[in-house]
């Protein structure tokens, strides 16, 4: 159900329903769209959910660049599923903030109008075909990281999307660490062009978990109602001890002279991404900002025509039946 | 080109709801919404979006308009009813444990 509680009750009748919020917290059942909750969980909700689902429709476009241009048919039909699979993980999360009260056009408009955000990550380019696989293996790894833990998130609709796009993104994955492998049996050109975008990937995707725990305004709230599991820095750390030994057995080297392995904490040490860098991406000033925004604008605007097309045709062949129904 | 916030930016396709039996033998169930212009396109979209790796042999859209609910806490009175009939669960009966098969 998508009919989201429209009234506001008054302020004493508030605490019972507080209160009864708190425990179903606390007990880890899950909020449902028709449930009361508080105005900052919906607002920190849709601000998350949306923000999550702009950057599964933006991030088809750097992975998109190569379609046409795969080196093979079997990899064009990867690729164009993998591409597919984004679009529909947009799709499921738009679906899950609209059991929020809000609706999935102005969503659009807002990110469109730039004052909705996306994933930092998408707004690098994709200078090789190495780039595909680098993004399978780094991007859809550190997504996965991110996301399974979400599958347990306290808001239903949410956690729900998350299970069914966790299931697809092992696939994207793992195509592009197979992608790798074959790159690296090749040639030499190629094994050095699987280290390049493993140079320019690696510390933009420990950029994906977000800013540092302390300078992090929105996640204690997040932890406190469960919409969030772990910290962007442990989410982090775990990242980079799953990729460490992938890293090591595909035969690349990753950009970091201080990442060893630390016997003592049984993780690894690693440097610290450039915060600075994050902060320009993130207020616009990436290397692909603008052409990724104008790309999704130019598409909404140029598929006008269809959506008013097929509303046109819904509209005639719904008076149609009415005629046939009065005569 | 229309540019942003007008009417034909705004041109809205309904909101379905989607149903998907996952396999014979089993009830449809909801699995999330999406927008359509008819129902035919909805049937077509829920198809691409939900199905795209054998999750279903059978699909059910429905406007979400459409659908009555009950009201929105599942902590409700609405309910209360069917919490108060103990006598309606089978353990609500002693039975000596010698009696077979009951």
């Amino acid at each position: 159900m998508t009919t989201p509680n429209a009234t506001v009750p008054a302020e004493g009748a508030q605490k019972p329903l507080q209160e009864h919020f708190d425990a179903t917290i606390a007990r880890d059942q899950r909020i449902e769209p028709r449930d009361w909750m508080p105005e900052g969980y919906r607002r920190t909700l849709v601000r998350q959910i949306a923000q999550h689902a702009h950057s599964e429709i933006i991030g088809m476009q750097p992975e998109g660049e190569w379609i046409t241009r795969a080196p093979s048919l079997r990899r064009k039909a990867i690729l164009f599923a993998k591409v597919q699979d984004e679009a529909g993980h947009g799709l499921y999360l738009y679906s899950a903030a609209e059991t929020l009260g809000v609706d999935r056009a102005d969503l659009t408009q807002r990110l469109i109008e730039g004052r909705q955000k996306y994933s930092s990550i998408f707004n690098y380019p994709t200078l090789s075909f190495a780039d595909v696989g680098v993004i399978g293996w780094f991007v859809d790894g550190a997504a996965i990281c991110n996301q399974v833990p979400l599958c347990r998130s306290s808001y239903g609709p949410y956690a729900r999307a998350m299970v069914r796009i966790c299931k697809e993104e092992s696939f994207h994955q793992r195509q592009g660490y197979e992608l790798l492998m074959t790159m690296m049996r090749g040639t030499e050109a190629q094994r050095e062009m699987v280290q390049d975008a493993v140079d320019r990937w690696w510390w933009p995707s420990l950029m994906m978990f977000g800013p540092p725990d302390g300078d992090s305004p929105n996640s204690a709230a997040s932890m406190a109602w469960k919409i969030k599991r772990h910290s962007n820095d442990e989410l982090r750390r775990r990242f980079v001890d799953m990729t460490v030994p992938q890293a090591d057995k595909l035969g690349v080297t990753l950009p970091d002279p201080e990442l060893r392995w630390n016997p003592e904490r049984g993780r690894h040490d690693f440097g610290t991404p450039d915060w600075s860098e994050l902060q320009r991406v993130i207020s616009g000033d990436g290397p692909c900002n603008s052409e990724r925004m104008e790309r999704r604008r130019s598409a909404h605007e140029e598929g006008a025509w269809v959506r008013e097309a097929a509303t046109a045709h819904a509209a005639k062949q719904a008076a149609r039946a009415e005629e046939g129904a009065v005569a | 080109m229309s540019t942003t916030g007008d009417s034909t930016t705004r041109a809205e396709w309904p909101l379905y709801e989607v149903f998907v039996r996952g396999k014979r033998g089993l009830n449809h169930v909801h699995v999330g919404s999406l927008h359509a212009a008819d129902d035919r396109m909805a049937l077509t979209h829920a198809r691409d979006l939900y199905t795209r790796r054998n999750e279903g042999v059978s699909i059910w859209v429905v406007r979400s308009e459409h659908i009555t609910a009950s009201t929105r806490d599942e902590k409700d009175p609405f309910f209360s009813p069917s919490a108060d009939k103990v006598y309606r669960h089978p353990t609500f009966y002693d039975i000596p444990e010698d009696v077979p098969h009951i």
